[in-house]
């Protein structure tokens, strides 16, 4: 995991920050800001375009014979030298380059060897079993981690500030795999709490029929109690493991942002009011961190994206991160980079979202 | 010299040269991080990690690959204090033995990463103009990734092995870096030291090694301790999903991985090794706070 690598000052994302400082005359400010969606649309289609090349590079330098995988062991020279024609390999780079492109665009990734289906059906299937394991996490992250860093923050130096830093500390030093294992032994086996790997248990697989596909959600539209509870009952324990390390970030960062908001004048005039110290707090210091927090929160679910490759093996979940993983090690490698375009461009994507968040909703970084 | 001397040298107001001055200087960030009750108790972790390593033969009471099928996966006892695997062989071995293999990938990634970092920042602080806006551009495209996802692509096309895994691990942890290094340039770029120095004839190349990277390096240095623990993590993760180095080294994240079939039996062969990484992980991150308390008192805000 890379938590420490989470921890970076809000509006400091993927993108250069805002142009332009005072605000002029309508006209130069509408131009400055016209100018400033230009640069992040230019900003993104270049980030999008380096993680093509990235992955297509990838794809080149890799060991494994592509025209192999396709026409198998015991294809005929001339079987081989016809596919390896048809797939563009005897073109320069440059055109192999512009091709894989134009596939990726139509949504094309080509096809698994292992599973035997388009890369992209299997994605729509494995996707959203990860988002909804990642965004359970981001919500008990956010439940947890708010109130306690805000705590923390009222109650300097207190023991809720001090078990606040020592959740963090531990949070940010322990290998996540690890402690999903001993969290199976203690509530699973020897406690019997939750239920074990996968996302269901076997009586309710492929009961509910699939909208969303996120069995949580599905199961209530068809009215299916038993079938939620046996879902919650396994998506619990790796979904609270996630946010154990989402609240770790989060509620770090609270602290520190609340901290610099109590020391601001507009808080002590407040007490000078005569403001209860509840209101001081929430009313007015935690009103004016929510948009960094926003920001915060939005890095934290695209690290629990990331994070879940490892909780995903370790809970055999069907997600993405156990889909590029097996791939990876059966050496499919149109799985493989069709997974990490797909979770590359949702953390590209949810970079530039904090980043438009942060510049919407904080007038003064306009 | 006594050592109450010693000590009133080092601690002089005006020191007499550069040395004197420089020394004391180094003395000053000691008895700070001394101070430091949980900086110091990381370091000693450290050290006996260090210590581990080096003396590791000497230290292990049976070989880390003997196997021995009459006596696997026994519980700890007199005779293995931390039990042994599947295949019978001795943990505590193991995990001896296995701290080298640790201490080697974080030590070549903490070398690798921030000297590309330092280089490729530096230069485009430095530089400026287009030069700048390429290197980070494509620090940028880099920084987009998610880390562990680039570095399983990079390892599945170079092929699963330890060398690949530090190699990996480098070339997704080296953005932040040269980030910082880019920034701290800006700010030294128009200093007057680096003017005159510039009068004096010093070109671009003699400017950037000898003036502009040493003011770096301190940020830096924080940066590298504070990463330390995510660098192991992320290690370890690599050799739990079987793609760091491969049987039968002991790599601590591999040993979890093996132990994970026996987690609900034999509970202590996945157990042991996952709490060495987080000693070893705990003990960087609370070495790297104190680091920063000395070396970047401005980034220590809390």
């Amino acid at each position: 995991m890379t938590e420490t690598d989470l921890v970076k000052a809000p509006g400091q994302g993927s993108l250069p920050p805002a142009q332009g400082g005072a605000p002029g005359f309508g006209r130069v400010r509408f131009r400055r800001r016209a100018r400033s969606v230009g640069g992040v649309a230019l900003s993104l289609a270049l980030t999008l375009l380096g993680l093509l090349l990235v992955t297509f590079i990838i794809g080149r330098v890799m060991p494994i014979d592509p025209v192999l995988k396709v026409v198998g062991e015991r294809a005929t020279q001339a079987q081989y030298d016809a596919a390896y024609q048809a797939m563009g390999l005897d073109k320069p780079l440059w055109q192999q380059f512009l091709r894989y492109m134009g596939e990726v665009l139509r949504g094309d990734f080509g096809r698994s060897i292992s599973t035997g289906h388009q890369v992209l059906d299997d994605l729509k299937r494995v996707f959203p079993a990860t988002l909804e394991l990642a965004l359970l996490g981001t919500l008990i992250g956010v439940f947890v981690g708010v109130p306690l860093g805000v705590i923390a923050a009222a109650r300097r130096g207190g023991w809720i500030d001090q078990i606040a830093r020592v959740v963090a500390l531990v949070g940010y030093s322990m290998p996540i795999f690890w402690l999903g294992l001993m969290g199976l032994l203690l509530f699973y086996g020897m406690l019997g709490w939750v239920g074990g790997p996968g996302r269901q248990g076997i009586i309710y697989d492929g009961m509910v029929p699939n909208v969303t596909g996120m069995i949580l959600i599905d199961s209530l539209l068809a009215g299916d109690w038993g079938a939620f509870t046996d879902a919650f009952s396994h998506i619990i324990l790796p979904a609270s493991l996630l946010g154990y390390f989402s609240l770790a970030y989060i509620s770090r960062m609270t602290r520190s942002f609340m901290l610099e908001q109590l020391s601001a004048e507009y808080v002590t005039t407040a007490r000078v009011k005569g403001l209860s110290e509840g209101r001081v707090i929430w009313g007015h210091a935690f009103r004016n961190i929510l948009v960094p927090l926003i920001t915060v929160i939005a890095l934290s679910f695209g690290g629990l994206l990331e994070g879940s490759v490892l909780t995903e093996i370790v809970f055999s979940w069907p997600g993405i991160g156990q889909y590029i993983t097996k791939a990876l090690l059966a050496g499919d490698m149109n799985a493989v980079l069709g997974g990490t375009v797909l979770v590359g461009t949702c953390f590209v994507l949810l970079n530039l979202l904090s980043d438009i968040l942060y510049r919407v909703l904080d007038p003064r970084a306009k | 010299m006594t050592e109450m001397t010693t000590r009133a040298w080092l601690l002089t107001d005006a020191p007499q040269t550069r040395r004197q001055a420089r020394l004391g200087a180094i003395y000053q960030g000691w008895l700070t991080f001394r101070a430091n009750r949980l900086a110091m108790f990381g370091l000693a972790i450290l050290i006996l990690l260090v210590l581990m390593a080096i003396f590791a033969p000497w230290l292990s009471p049976q070989s880390p690959f003997a196997q021995n099928l009459a006596e696997r996966l026994k519980p700890p006892s007199a005779a293995h204090w931390l039990g042994t695997d599947a295949l019978g062989r001795d943990i505590l071995s193991r995990l001896i033995h296995g701290s080298r293999i640790t201490l080697f990938i974080v030590g070549t990634v903490a070398l690798i990463a921030p000297v590309i970092g330092l280089f490729v920042g530096t230069v485009a602080g430095f530089a400026g103009g287009w030069v700048d806006q390429v290197l980070m551009r494509i620090t940028d495209i880099f920084l987009a990734f998610p880390k562990l996802i680039l570095a399983l692509a990079f390892v599945a096309a170079l092929g699963p092995g330890i060398g690949n895994a530090v190699l990996a691990l480098a070339i997704t942890s080296w953005p932040p870096y040269a980030r910082l290094a880019r920034a701290e340039t800006l700010t030294i770029r128009h200093a007057d030291y680096i003017a005159a120095a510039r009068l004096q004839g010093a070109g671009p190349l003699r400017l950037l090694i000898g003036h502009v990277w040493p003011l770096c390096v301190s940020s830096l240095i924080v940066r590298v301790a504070l990463d330390m623990a995510g660098i192991i993590l992320s290690a370890a993760g690599l050799g739990f999903l079987g793609l760091g180095a491969q049987p039968p080294m002991p790599e601590w994240g591999a040993m979890i991985s093996d132990g994970r079939t026996y987690i609900l039996d034999f509970w202590w062969v996945a157990a042991v090794p996952g709490m060495a990484i987080f000693i070893v992980s705990l003990a960087f991150n609370l070495l790297g706070d104190g680091l920063r308390d000395v070396l970047d008192p401005k980034g220590a805000k809390e």
